[in-house]
């Protein structure tokens, strides 16, 4: 078990390290850690958690690490105390960079954030973000294999079972990108209509 | 001057956000300006280059504006306050949920919930993703980097950890050596 939760620690110190832009980039960074590099949740699994982080009160990145930090323990077969244990340590792991970053480098930081430098970094990572919030979507959406040189491609079941499923994730995104409505009014919404379709 | 905050005040304005906003960090800048400023805890001025600052350093931003407004104000005792604060909801309801959810996890309710939930979560992640690009993509080479950690990550299992450095470091040095040529 330690060995488990020092991994758990290790990983989500780095993510903590290597955020920029927000909580959609950390979700890119945690699905990367815990679905795609190790087998600790799957991808229905992290959907739902990434459902219930965007729709609970508090940052993103916090309700995130928190629920995958108890999820990993509960799938590694460890009981309830493992699980606290486990989401407590990823939190913490999440926000020491932060600290550290904050007390050792936040005057050259200072410095270098009005530089010509940043200005151009920034530019460049404004749409490498987007990509990488974009590929964690796409990911809880397609499932790629790779048999020799050809990926083979096809559709998550557990999240698009049906044509209804494409339906609710079109009206979703339509409601997001146009504010028609905010996250909790379209999960809430979702909810409904899931528990009256299916 | 200001009246000086007490830690338990500190630990309390950052508790009641943490709580109460929905949303990210991103929802919780005008309300952490709006207290701090009601309370005369902290300069308009100092406020800003806080926000710009916590906004462009890694971490998450709510915990980044945390640690250094709480260090503002009470020093380091004071951000290590104001972090918790802002952590400390979160965990206590989100434990409280995945506790709940693994034990109700095969209720049929709530499979067919999850079952609608799913398909907006992803759409939900999609929105940002969008609206960053529409932002950050106006030349095509900021097309490029897009479309290259795009397909990098979701078809050739690229860890998202390499784009981050990949484009921290060549577009660095990309702008160091063209200020370099240009003196």
């Amino acid at each position: 078990m330690t060995g488990l939760l020092g991994q758990l620690f290790y990983t989500f110190f780095f993510i903590g390290l290597f955020n920029f832009g927000g909580g959609g980039a950390m979700l890119s960074l945690i699905q990367g850690q815990v679905v795609t590099a190790h087998p600790w949740i799957t991808q229905a699994e992290f959907t739902d958690i990434v459902a219930i982080s965007q729709s609970t009160p508090g940052p993103i990145g916090i309700n995130c690490a928190t629920y995958v930090g108890y999820e990993v323990m509960q799938n590694a077969g460890y009981g309830t105390f493992a699980g606290i244990l486990g989401s407590v340590l990823a939190t913490l792991a999440v926000t020491l960079p932060s600290f550290l970053i904050f007390f050792l480098i936040i005057r050259a930081f200072n410095k270098f954030h009005e530089s010509r430098a940043f200005a151009d970094m920034m530019r460049a990572m404004r749409p490498a973000v987007a990509g990488l919030i974009g590929a964690a979507a796409l990911v809880l959406i397609f499932r790629v294999a790779w048999d020799g040189p050809h990926p083979e491609v096809s559709v998550l079941a557990e999240n698009f079972p049906d044509w209804k499923a494409w339906a609710i994730f079109a009206a979703a995104f339509l409601l997001g990108i146009t504010k028609r409505a905010g996250p909790i009014a379209v999960i809430l919404g979702a909810a409904v209509v899931g528990l009256l379709i299916y | 001057m200001a009246p000086q905050a007490t830690l338990w005040q500190l630990f309390c304005v950052f508790a009641k956000m943490g709580a109460f906003t929905i949303g990210g960090g991103y929802a919780m800048l005008p309300l952490i300006e709006q207290e701090m400023l009601r309370r005369h805890w902290i300069s308009e001025a100092d406020i800003q280059d806080i926000i710009v600052l916590a906004q462009s350093a890694p971490g998450i931003l709510a915990v980044n504006m945390a640690i250094y407004t709480g260090h503002k104000i009470r020093g380091i005792r004071g951000s290590i306050v104001s972090a918790l604060g802002a952590v400390l909801p979160s965990l206590v309801i989100i434990l409280l949920i995945a506790m709940f959810f693994t034990e109700f996890k095969d209720n049929d309710i709530v499979r067919r919930i999850f079952q609608g939930v799913r398909p907006a979560a992803v759409a939900l992640i999609l929105v940002p993703a969008v609206r960053m690009a529409q932002k950050g993509c106006r030349q095509w080479w900021t097309w490029l980097i897009a479309i290259a950690s795009l397909l990098g990550v979701a078809f050739l299992k690229v860890s998202p950890v390499w784009i981050i450095l990949v484009t921290l470091t060549v577009s660095i040095s990309v702008s160091l050596l063209r200020q370099k040529k240009e003196r």
